[in-house]
């Protein structure tokens, strides 16, 4: 390939992967059986440019890959009010891939689609969310690959022989256990990110190990757990002993190998935590978002549950952020009326960070993600509230920032 | 006494010559939703180095952390020349490097990326002027 007999995308595609493999500390390159690609999110002409030249010399993937986020909603960026310049640059970046073989998935949850992986696949995966819960939550094989080294492994098929794809490299180096924290606190939904959020900041570039849970998070909760810890940190693998694959007991999550010594967590240090995922200081509020990663279809009935005969403030931008796949069947079962009725915006394809869709002079948003609560000041130009999912509504409904965290305090 | 001509060893994880002011942190640094490509500024607000313009600095950081996306966004800021001159981290970034010779292969302009030993990056005093040469040699001028 790297010599062009297979034409000038593979041979682009090579060059850059063969370049980025020491980096990995990767000797040879290994056969992948799908691809995830970050690289469709508009960041700029570069990385459009890079796309359409991929695709204008007629580059294919080989395996199946999927497509994250893209820069706006593809049947709704108009009537959002997205500017007509920038949609269509984001669209042509999309399309383009598109081109070269990848799905419409558009989303950043594609392990809640048909294109997850299964236990021991080796993938090559993009967008650090579905980097660490495919690694921690169905124990499928990738390294983080950053854009545009993702469309190169799905272009060759391939991915540096290192790092996470290999077993020896899959045990815990920190462990960390939970202690004085309730019962009631894990049933929270907002647990979980700020657990995620605090890992990320104490191992930032390890293999964390927690252990000390005392019930089973759903696949919701793994998800913004695994979401926060790669928002934070740059964790790509985390192991929950007695939920996560690789970890049925301690001494399986460090591979048989010597425990570090443990790290306690604390409840007061979750709350100081969840804490600082707060940036605003006043009650005053523009934007409640959910949906980072996407809502899936629970998520969403969860919302259209707790906002059924209430509506909005006035004034008052509502986001759920979800993919096209689970908003059609929203729409189907009626929940999308119920949160359209309530005064929430439900998009597709993108989301409130990749895509310029709150409103302009919003100073205050409002989240249950620690994603958006994180990227709100740098990204999308607001102070952020973190909240749980009642609060976020509580607040939508009346204006205003409500926080009632009890169980917390 | 002052540091000119005093030199530190890296290994060029992408190799290069570059020459910028020092700006240092010892918090990593997602260049997603930390570097604003079209201004060369940190914007993360939660760094130690917001609001600092870091375009055509020799930026020393531990690691870069958090999104797939800085690649991509590194590559738009050296496409829109607002890019640090060089970076010099003490463990091995995929993320900042990828960017690096997506610069090179894409746009023909290296950005080099140093490793280094952490004791050593510390060492160099923020706000003096280096010279990065292509077998990673740090030197001040």
């Amino acid at each position: 390939m790297l010599a062009g007999e297979a034409g000038e995308a593979p041979r682009l595609a090579m060059s850059i992967l063969s370049r980025v493999a020491p980096l990995y500390r990767a000797a040879s390159l290994i056969e992948v059986s799908r691809a995830h690609v970050d690289g469709c999110i508009y960041e700029g002409e570069a990385g459009l440019a890079f796309a359409e030249r991929l695709a204008a010399a007629g580059g294919k993937v080989r395996v199946p890959t999927s497509l994250n986020v893209v820069s706006l909603d593809r049947a709704r960026w108009s009537q959002l009010g997205q500017d007509a310049t920038f949609a269509d640059r984001a669209r042509r970046l999309g399309e383009a891939y598109l081109a070269m073989g990848a799905k419409p998935s558009f989303t950043c949850a594609p392990y809640q689609t048909d294109e997850s992986p299964a236990f021991g696949e080796q993938i090559a995966w993009s967008e650090s969310n579905a980097v660490a819960f495919a690694n921690s939550v169905i124990g499928a094989r990738t390294n983080r690959y950053g854009d545009y080294l993702d469309i190169s492994c799905a272009i060759t098929g391939r991915a540096p022989a290192a790092g996470l794809h290999l077993s020896e490299n899959r045990r815990g180096t920190h462990w960390f256990q939970i202690h004085g924290v309730s019962e009631s606190l894990e049933e929270r939904a907002d647990f979980y990110p700020v657990l995620g959020y605090l890992l990320g900041s104490l191992c930032p570039s390890g293999i964390p190990v927690v252990d000390g849970l005392q019930r089973n998070p759903s696949d919701d909760d793994l998800k913004s757990l695994c979401a926060a810890a790669a928002t934070s940190g740059a964790i790509a693998l985390l192991h929950l002993v007695g939920v996560t694959p690789e970890a049925s007991t301690l001494t399986e999550a460090f591979g048989g190998h010597v425990k570090p010594a443990a790290r306690t967590i604390s409840l007061a240090e979750l709350q100081r935590t969840r804490r600082s995922l707060t940036t605003s200081s006043t009650y005053s509020l523009d934007v409640v978002a959910f949906g980072s990663p996407h809502s899936s279809l629970a998520e969403c009935r969860e919302l259209a549950a707790l906002t059924r005969g209430r509506s909005a403030a006035t004034g008052i931008q509502v986001f759920v952020t979800t993919s096209a796949a689970v908003r059609a069947i929203a729409d189907r079962v009626g929940i999308l009326a119920e949160l359209e009725r309530f005064g929430a915006t439900v998009t597709a394809d993108t989301c409130i960070a990749v895509a310029p869709l709150v409103k302009s002079g919003a100073r205050v948003l409002m989240t249950n993600s620690a994603k958006y609560a994180h990227y709100g000041p740098g990204l999308i130009g607001v102070e952020s509230v973190f909240g749980s999912t009642e609060e976020c509504i509580e607040s939508a409904v009346a204006g205003k920032v409500v926080v009632d965290s009890g169980a917390w305090e | 006494m002052g540091v000119k001509n005093r030199t530190w060893t890296g290994i060029p994880l992408v190799a290069g010559i570059a020459e910028g002011l020092i700006v240092a942190s010892d918090e990593p640094l997602s260049l997603w939703g930390g570097l604003d490509p079209e201004t060369g500024s940190v914007i993360d607000r939660r760094h130690s180095l917001v609001g600092i313009r870091v375009s055509g600095a020799v930026l020393s950081l531990p690691f870069g952390r958090g999104s797939c996306s800085a690649s991509g966004v590194l590559l738009e800021a050296i496409h829109q020349n607002t890019a640090p001159a060089a970076f010099i981290v003490s463990e091995i970034d995929p993320i900042i490097g990828l960017g690096a010779i997506l610069g090179d292969e894409l746009l023909d302009r290296v950005v080099p990326v140093i490793l280094m030993r952490d004791e050593d990056r510390r060492s160099i005093p923020a706000g003096i002027r280096v010279r990065i040469e292509r077998d990673g040699l740090v030197k001040a001028v």
